[in-house]
């Protein structure tokens, strides 16, 4: 094999290794301590990705939607059967209550992007 | 620049008034003149652009004691629709622009047409600014999705087909601007601008038809959400006003004319009408309303007017509740639904990856020219997985089977009851209430020996219609005698069989005497006197001797009085709760889905017994206590059969929460059964065969949906890699890719939509 086919391959190994970490490698990020009103950008998916709440109380989650895509125009919490329109750039507030610590998580439309609440 | 808004002013009563009002809005900042019509009870306000909002409108009216109505109702809905059609608009655009560019540029490059396209086409510096304009106009918003995407560390469908394109037109930028880069290397200096353009036209246009197909898999909720009127007339202080349905409170007065829709749930004060339920019911036949009766918010008064009592508004109303269930329904999650949220967590970066690896072995050991067939090969991996495929099939088939089903008035409780719905094969119902009528009724009068007293005692009352009058000449005149005497004897009692009694008399018109001497028989009958002679009424058991007959109609389950002298029972009462009429056809539809059916009944033996049999079933629980009726159906779960247990959702809680799925009969315009997985708002049996059938479908749509899903994307990305190439020397070009990703996600949507053809009927 020509050195410039072993490059490639050495090349292509390396990008793969990049994709895995950049984009399942990833630590989710929390907006750091617990809140009981949080503003969520939406745009190529949440962030904050983890809002940690309290328990049993009420807590509002705005949702800002500021990307075109329409994989991101629904957001739904399936375990309080929440579905809820974002339209673009339309602040939509949606209030939950988790009665005991644990997680609870939403999802777009399509369930290609994550997010979740952890009540404390 | 100015505006011009107008709205309805409630609470004026005279011209002086609609002065003030007048006054008093032109005072507000921004606000550059303003008429009040007090005939027409509007305001006209012209105002400044963004200035004197409805709010500080509102108050200046308010102010002076008036109110000011500003539409609301319904408004944040439209807004999503209109948002939702302008995207489907500018999706269509951007399909025209780009597909006409897409047929300029194919024109001028593909071998075979491109000899007959003018020079102008065919020359690469006019194609690269075509595709310029397309990959960064149209195309725009793939880039801005994924560079969202990228910052959040995240990748969707955008990001692989703005990295395909991307691939594909920065390689014939570079070809067009220095072919000279190319030298040495053994490949034709040549662009693509026909693929990077083509992909965005056919991906645009997956994305306008998913739009457009989306969007109609929710009519059914939307139709149920246009379903209130906005305004009613409210009469206020003998005044009839139009009020927004959002200002009627419980206890307000409302006129509903002929062809108006009543506004809020609530009860006919005056007036008879046919309303017709079946958008909200299903139910298909026009209901008779008269004073006293319920009527439903959304539904359509067909015949005469009536006025009504709101007793149940926003919320509160049936029409609510039912879309709120709808919804809850719709965004809940199917258990099916996980692995495809597990799966579609890694799909972007590991369709990434699955490029990059394409490209790699492509080059270091595909054939010439390497770098090439590497690059168009990965092109094609990025641009055919259809992540969105997935993302789609059990949400929009849930959407319109869930729909679907409201629309014939199941409501389901979330896609795990749809799941458990399907799976059914045993459906245990509550007699009492469920299959019966719930309501004792005359069913047998049968004379003992002659009976004969006076006989113009207990003649036709003279309102009795002229068929019943020759029905009732033509039997015996003695089961007139019986019933009369029955009937004059129970008149004041509430006792259940007493009803019965009295509501057959009504029925038959016979006229009914005063008695004399009357006395209760504590448990066990009456006695009274009638025109001078003593009369008893019954259980058997007051008299020695029993009536031939009796036996036999307590064997068929029921209940028998008699009515007779101290010495001798002269006529024989049955009396039974009467079964549905839809019961029987209920059971025998299921028994065709080869769905077996049971009963179950506090009633003794006997009762049942013919109950059972005379519906179809083979399998009954008799003397079963309300607190029992769980033991039952864990007996049959013990056998092994998924039970479906249908009761009325108030007295049989705990049966229907531990049947796999509860089937609540909604009771007045109450629809939230927490214990049941489904409600049926028609109240009709016959619904349930429907609603387990609707459930099988949808259940099979979603799975067929997500095989066509997963199997699309494991076949066709290999295929796209090339895996063909070494035996069958197939390779996929990017843009027959992209041709089948487009269609890849429109065809799932399609699918879950063929749903509304499943025959129901």
């Amino acid at each position: 094999m020509s050195p410039d086919k072993w490059l490639v391959l050495v090349g292509s190994g390396l990008t793969i290794g990049f994709i895995y970490w950049f984009f399942l490698g990833k630590k989710e990020e929390g907006q750091g301590g617990v809140v009981e009103r949080a503003e969520i950008k939406v745009a190529g998916g949440y962030s904050p990705a983890l809002v940690q709440v309290p328990a049993g109380k009420k807590v509002t989650l705005v949702f800002t939607r500021t990307d075109p895509t329409d994989c991101l125009e629904e957001i739904v919490f399936p375990d309080l059967k929440i579905k809820k329109t974002l339209p673009m750039n339309q602040p939509v507030e949606i209030e939950i209550k988790l009665d005991k610590p644990g997680e609870c998580s939403w999802h777009c439309g399509m369930s290609m992007y994550h997010g979740k609440v952890i009540a404390i | 620049m100015s505006e011009t808004v107008s709205f309805p002013v409630i609470g004026m009563h005279c011209a002086s008034c609609a002065t003030n009002i007048q006054r008093s809005l032109r005072k507000l900042p921004g606000v550059i003149n303003a008429e009040v019509n007090y005939a027409t009870e509007k305001a006209v306000v012209e105002r400044e652009a963004g200035q004197a909002d409805e709010e500080s409108m509102s108050r200046a009216v308010e102010g002076l004691g008036y109110k000011a109505i500003f539409e609301k109702s319904g408004a944040a809905v439209d807004q999503v629709q209109r948002q939702k059609e302008a995207e489907t608009a500018r999706w269509l655009w951007k399909f025209v622009i780009s597909g006409v560019a897409a047929g300029m540029v194919l024109w001028g490059s593909v071998p075979g047409v491109m000899e007959t396209a003018p020079a102008l086409l065919r020359d690469w510096g006019n194609q690269m600014i075509l595709a310029t304009t397309i990959q960064f106009v149209v195309g725009w918003d793939f880039y801005k999705s994924t560079l969202a995407s990228i910052k959040n560390r995240a990748a969707n469908m955008d990001t692989l087909i703005a990295i395909g394109t991307t691939v594909a037109y920065g390689y014939s930028v570079l070809v067009t601007l220095a072919p000279q880069v190319l030298a040495g290397t053994g490949i034709k200096p040549e662009p693509y601008f026909d693929t990077s353009v083509t992909i965005i036209a056919l991906i645009v246009m997956g994305k306008w038809l998913e739009a457009r197909a989306r969007g109609k898999t929710s009519e059914a909720i939307k139709r149920l959400m246009g379903l209130a009127p906005k305004t009613a007339w409210v009469i206020r202080d003998g005044k009839e006003i139009e009020t927004e349905i959002e200002k009627i409170v419980v206890g307000d007065k409302i006129r509903v004319r002929p062809g108006e829709k009543v506004p809020v749930d609530g009860v006919v004060i005056t007036g008879e009408t046919s309303i017709d339920e079946s958008m909200v019911t299903g139910e298909s036949i026009p209901v008779f309303k008269t004073k006293g009766d319920l009527v439903i918010g959304g539904t359509l008064n067909t015949s005469g007017a009536l006025v009504m009592e709101a007793k149940k508004v926003g919320a509160d109303t049936m029409l609510r509740q039912i879309i709120k269930l709808v919804e809850e329904a719709q965004a809940s999650r199917a258990p099916i639904q996980k692995l495809v949220d597990v799966i579609s967590g890694y799909f972007v970066p590991v369709v990434l990856m699955l490029a990059v690896a394409t490209f790699g072995v492509w080059y270091a050991f595909g054939p010439q020219p390497a770098f090439l067939l590497a690059m168009l090969n990965m092109v094609a991996v990025l641009i055919i997985a259809c992540p969105c495929a997935l993302g789609l099939a059990t949400p929009t088939a849930l959407v319109v089977g869930t729909g679907l089903a409201a629309q014939k008035g199941i409501l389901i409780k979330d896609a795990q009851a749809l799941e458990v719905a399907h799976k059914v094969n045993h459906v245990v119902f509550d007699k009492t209430g469920t299959l019966t009528e719930g309501k004792p009724a005359v069913t047998d009068i049968l004379p003992v020996t002659e009976f004969s007293i006076s006989n113009s005692q207990f003649r036709l009352k003279r309102r009795a219609s002229r068929a019943n009058k020759s029905k009732i000449k033509n039997s015996n005149v003695q089961t007139r005698n019986i019933l009369g005497v029955a009937g004059s004897l129970e008149r004041n009692s509430e006792h259940p069989l007493a009803r019965a009694i009295v509501e057959e008399t009504e029925k038959q018109g016979v006229k009914l005497t005063e008695v004399m001497k009357f006395e209760s028989l504590a448990g066990r009958g009456v006695i009274g006197e009638i025109a001078g002679a003593k009369y008893l009424l019954g259980n058997p058991d007051m008299w020695k001797e029993v009536p031939e007959g009796v036996a036999a109609l307590e064997n068929e389950g029921k209940t028998v009085v008699l009515v007779g002298t101290d010495e001798k029972a002269l006529g024989i009462i049955a009396i039974a709760d009467t079964v549905k009429e839809t019961a029987r056809e209920a059971i025998s539809a299921l028994q065709a889905l080869g769905v077996e059916a049971s009963m179950i009944t506090g009633d003794n033996e006997r009762t049942a017994a013919a109950v059972a049999k005379l519906l179809g079933m083979t399998r009954y629980f008799a003397r079963v206590l309300p607190a029992d009726k769980e033991k039952a159906i864990r007996k049959l779960q013990s056998e092994g059969k998924v039970v479906a247990m249908v009761g009325d959702g108030i007295n049989d809680a705990p049966a229907l929460s531990a049947a796999d799925i509860g089937i609540a009969m909604a009771s007045g315009t109450d629809v939230a059964m927490e214990a049941a997985g489904m409600t049926l708002v028609n109240r009709d049996l016959r619904t349930i065969a429907l609603a387990l059938k609707l459930s099988r479908s949808t259940l099979k749509t979603i799975k067929s949906n997500l095989f066509w899903a997963f199997a699309y994307n494991v076949i066709l990305i290999p295929v796209a890699a090339g895996v063909l190439y070494p035996v069958f020397k197939l390779l996929m070009s990017p843009i027959l890719a992209s041709a089948a990703m487009a269609t890849s996600s429109i065809s799932v949507v399609g699918n879950s939509l063929l749903l509304k053809r499943t025959k129901l009927a």
